[in-house]
């Protein structure tokens, strides 16, 4: 990089700053969460690639912590991490300690259970081939057995945390896939939702999404960290400074940087990471 | 420049010409084929063919019941043998083993299966079920058409639910949903249309065959509904009828071509119709 270039992007980052700075006393007021998820020394691989080297993260409760990194830097890898969706192929292996309220999860035998805790929702809307309601009903039946009335209920508030039930309330019977894109994301969120999860993962949830889909996805994680935590994988940095509290910057496997996002996105440390965020590359 | 583009323009005309009588071939024996079953059976269209049974040899009556009633009783049989065991073979080749080495053979085998001489699988009936039981039955029939049907319901069910997209297994994992439930609530109910399109083939596949039964349900001349006796098949009486001397059964023998020909007609317009269900991921 050239000395003009960096003395070019700090001088136009200037009035960011002061913004981004009350913003950071403002919520820096409010007092830092307990960690959620601590991965420690973390390495994964894919066979012989190794994908994730050695990452060391908190990820803090009621907060949203953003991945951002250049395609194929592995931050997708380390959501799936979180929630084992790795065990699914022969030949992929996580390393390391991932402290889910102070248990491993890398080191325990069922996987139901933790994905029932940790909930994920992925970059293509993956609603089944059944009605809305049943979308829902879904995740509910697999853990508990409950009455007609008392699923109305809770498949209702899913779809109202999800902010999708004024939308669908007249077409619960109605096929999911009938849907537009941004719905059907907001109802795999609200399917997330329905067996409340302690942690909700998403991976590159609006990518595929309209802006309006996406600002109404986005405005959903404020109402959700209330009641949940968030870890979103995305490629769009603006989403990341926007909508989340923590920023963690990977490249090729690595921890760049980590820390709250104000600060990530107006003073970064680490010259590689403004060399990023200032779309330099990636 | 000039000499290629008329060289090309040349061979695609050519070409056209040639697909184009290719075709006009092909349709032209499927058009009198169907316009000879038409001419010939119409005439033999009568209620008497669905309410009386065939008649002796040398006499005027004229009735197939007792060859309809068998040929349904054969194949509700085949079909109660081989949906169940194809769709579960094509299950595991498509959810459990992948491009295994152990999938990809059982998945050459039944390619060979596909194209094996049918009566070379009544044969093998004959073999396993006529010649320990000491006697010909609809039971050996059934046998016989099922194992004919049986590869070509594994490989639609294979090949359907490959296109079912890895990201809704993964989101109904993601889920805590254990691996039976992901395959018989999601991944098969994706791929219904497409399962049901290879069981409606496979049901159109066995409807003519005649060489296997020749030698294992054999034929009745009396009405029967015991699979475990010799019964009465429109194949077989095609077969017998259309090389005996008496005109009535002749005419008899079109009218069964000509029904079945209806029938598997109804079969294969209703697999394409359910074909265009199939929802191929994007």
């Amino acid at each position: 990089m050239t000395p003009n270039g960096s003395e070019g992007s700090a001088i136009a980052k200037v009035p960011a700053v002061s913004v981004k700075l009350r913003d950071a006393t403002q919520s820096g007021s409010a007092p830092e969460t307990p960690v959620k998820i601590a991965a420690r020394n973390l390495n994964f691989y894919y066979g012989k690639f190794h994908a994730i080297k050695n990452v060391s993260v908190d990820i803090r409760e009621n907060r949203v912590t953003a991945f951002i990194g250049p395609s194929g830097c592995g931050k997708s890898t380390l959501l799936r991490i979180f929630n084992r969706m790795y065990d699914l192929y022969p030949g992929q292996r996580a390393e390391g300690e991932v402290i889910l309220d102070g248990q491993d999860i890398l080191a325990s035998k069922s996987t139901a259970r933790l994905r029932a805790r940790v909930g994920m929702v992925f970059q293509k809307p993956t609603p089944f081939p059944m009605s809305i309601y049943e979308n829902i009903a879904f995740g509910i039946r697999l853990y508990e057995k409950l009455g007609r009335s008392e699923m109305d209920a809770r498949v209702q508030r899913a779809l109202a945390k999800a902010g999708l039930w004024d939308e669908v309330k007249d077409k619960l019977n109605q096929s999911g896939l009938g849907l537009s894109g941004g719905q059907q994301q907001r109802l795999c969120i609200a399917r997330a939702l329905a067996v409340d999860p302690e942690v909700l993962l998403l991976d590159e949830p609006c990518s595929a999404l309209d802006p309006v889909s996406t600002s109404k996805i986005e405005e959903l994680w404020f109402e959700l960290k209330n009641s949940c935590t968030l870890a979103v994988v995305t490629h769009n940095m603006q989403q990341a400074a926007r909508a989340s509290d923590y920023t963690a910057f990977i490249m090729e496997g690595t921890l760049i940087e980590y820390s709250e996002t104000s600060k990530l996105f107006t003073t970064p440390s680490d010259s590689r990471t403004e060399a990023y965020i200032t779309g330099r590359f990636g | 420049m000039k000499g290629v583009v008329a060289r090309r323009h040349a061979v695609d005309v050519l070409s056209k010409i040639l697909m184009g009588i290719a075709t006009l071939v092909g349709v032209f024996f499927l058009l009198w084929i169907l316009w000879t079953t038409l001419k010939f059976g119409i005439s033999g269209m009568h209620w008497d063919l669905f309410t009386k049974d065939t008649p002796p040899p040398g006499t005027n009556g004229f009735g197939l019941r007792n060859a309809f009633v068998g040929s349904l009783g054969l194949l509700a049989v085949s079909m109660l043998i081989g949906v169940p065991v194809g769709l579960m073979a094509g299950t595991w080749l498509a959810e459990y083993g992948f491009h295994s080495r152990v999938a990809n053979a059982v998945r050459f085998v039944n390619d060979i299966m596909l194209s094996a001489p049918s009566i070379e699988i009544g044969l093998f009936a004959y073999a396993i079920v006529v010649a320990p039981m000491g006697h010909f039955s609809g039971f050996a029939g059934s046998v016989a058409l099922a194992v004919l049907m049986i590869p070509i319901i594994v490989r639609t069910t294979d090949e359907m639910l490959g296109l079912v997209g890895g990201d809704m297994r993964e989101a109904a994992i993601a889920l805590g949903a254990p691996n039976w439930i992901v395959i018989t609530k999601v991944t098969w109910k994706a791929a219904r249309a497409g399962i049901l399109t290879g069981v409606l083939i496979g049901l159109a596949r066995i409807t003519g065959e005649t060489a296997p039964l020749l030698f294992t349900a054999l034929n009745n001349q009396y009405f029967s509904t015991n699979m475990f006796r010799p019964i009465a098949n429109i194949p077989v009486v095609i077969f017998q009828f259309a090389l005996s001397p008496y005109e009535n059964w002749q005419q008899m023998a079109w009218a069964a071509a000509f029904i079945t020909v209806i029938f598997v007609l109804v079969l294969s317009i209703g697999a394409r119709w359910f074909l265009g269900k199939v929802q191929v991921p994007k």
